[in-house]
């Protein structure tokens, strides 16, 4: 059974299993420095649907087939799948799984879903309301420009700290047996706002996020940084980035060394005129089950902490004049011998 | 060759008055439109734009700020002619052509095109 140390952090006694993991992405992506560990690259953004909003959908359900596929399970051999998107009403993944016959629990997480849903699919596989759990998540540049800045048509100038919203889905199989790494802490972090109204800076906002969160599990669990082969930020970018390895220091904790952001990796910043880096909910979710989990299949990492970050806000709020509530969860990942 | 020339020199820095409120500042694309047409509104009414156009020409008219001249100086002319209620027409009538225009070529490559990414 699951028990709590600290005042955040839930200890997985009987670690669930990471049995495997599958990413497709979009064609920007597939130009990226990571392009070799995904699945499939997707060159139309179209995916051979008639919007970006069924595409997004797409993604998500070829990326459970093809996760489903690589591990050689079935769908009926999952408990739940627990999934969620940058759509309004989360309807990437409503629409994704109307044909599939599984529990389904959607959550909104924003860019901080796929550490969410590992921590929710963690959490009930050791708390024995499942034996198997599907947690995924994507995003995709086109439809969520649309919800959250500008149509595409609208032809809109980005800004310096602007991201780049990741097209892509990533799933993770999590079961209660088999061989790979285990999740054996999560730590759900709690909403942080530091007040950032600008929309367009959501490195910056959710950097303080991070930080709370990352020095929450570390108290928590007793653990020093250096306990960690790598901790993995979701999509600070990297304007976000280094503001948290300063927030990091000024708590007395150097992450220099063993510090990646998802949202530097999948990018080319030089090349790839993505201003600050990747961002959305795809961004964290294509690195962690592709390029992370080899890494840790082959042993090259064997401790991560996965730290994904969201920011919370609409539109309409932003709009509001309200500033923006930001969110970072963690995961550790870890080779367990 | 020089009305060219003219004509580039005053749209580009326009242009890039918006670039540095996009760089510098935290005002979003839609509110440096909004302010764009005003400004143009307010130059128009003091005779700085149209004395802007006199030079540049289309790079001074294209742009919102001559969006927003043509609204200032269509009310003016309005209320030359008709009294008060020249106010609410003056400037709509003056930009007819470019507003009817934006939404029927707008419609028309609605139908034709298809949004890619950039």
């Amino acid at each position: 059974m699951s028990t709590r140390t600290g005042k955040q952090t839930v200890v997985l006694s009987n670690p669930p299993v990471v049995i495997g993991g599958a990413a497709i992405v979009g064609k920007k992506e597939g130009d990226g420095p990571l392009a070799r560990y995904f699945d499939q690259i997707i060159d139309d953004e179209y995916f051979g649907e008639k919007t970006f909003e069924k595409a997004e959908s797409r993604l998500l359900r070829d990326t459970l087939a093809k996760t489903l596929e690589k591990c050689g399970k079935s769908a009926q051999d999952i408990d739940f799948i627990i999934s969620g998107d940058l759509q309004n009403q989360c309807t990437a993944a409503s629409y994704a799984f109307r044909d599939v016959q599984v529990s389904f629990i959607g959550i909104y997480g924003a860019c901080s879903t796929m550490a969410e849903s590992l921590a929710l699919g963690a959490m009930l596989i050791d708390g024995g309301a499942a034996e198997m759990t599907a947690c995924m998540t994507s995003s995709h540049f086109c439809s969520a420009e649309r919800q959250f800045r500008y149509p595409l048509e609208f032809g809109s100038q980005r800004t310096p700290t602007s991201q780049w919203t990741v097209t892509g889905a990533g799933c993770i199989l999590l079961g209660k047996q088999g061989n790979g790494p285990r999740i054996t802490h999560v730590t759900c972090g709690a909403i942080i706002d530091m007040g950032i109204k600008d929309a367009n800076n959501m490195g910056g906002a959710m950097a303080p996020a991070a930080c709370d969160t990352i020095l929450r599990h570390l108290q928590d669990t007793g653990r020093s940084l250096d306990y960690y082969d790598l901790v993995l930020t979701g999509d600070l970018g990297s304007f976000g980035r280094s503001i948290l390895t300063r927030l990091l220091k000024d708590n007395g904790v150097d992450p220099e060394g063993r510090y990646e952001d998802c949202g530097c990796m999948i990018f080319d910043l030089e090349r790839q005129d993505v201003v600050c880096g990747g961002s959305g909910c795809g961004c964290s979710a294509t690195v962690l089950s592709a390029y992370i989990l080899e890494l840790m299949n082959q042993k090259k990492l064997n401790r991560v902490l996965f730290v994904a970050t969201g920011a919370l806000h609409s539109p309409t709020w932003i709009q509001q004049g309200e500033s923006v509530p930001c969110i970072a969860h963690a995961v550790s990942l870890e080779n367990v011998s | 060759m020089t009305d060219i020339i003219k004509a580039f020199v005053t749209g580009g820095i326009i242009c890039v008055i918006a670039q540095l409120l996009i760089d510098y500042t935290k005002i979003t694309p839609a509110r440096i439109m909004v302010i764009f047409v005003v400004s143009g509104v307010i130059l128009g009414v003091l005779g700085i734009y149209p004395a802007i156009v006199e030079f540049g020409g289309a790079g001074a008219t294209i742009p919102l700020t001559g969006f927003g001249n043509t609204l200032a100086k269509g009310v003016m002319k309005a209320v030359n002619e008709t009294g008060l209620v020249g106010v609410l027409t003056g400037g709509v009538k003056a930009a007819a052509a470019g507003i009817s225009s934006a939404i029927t070529f707008g419609y028309i490559m609605a139908i034709v095109s298809k949004p890619k990414l950039k």
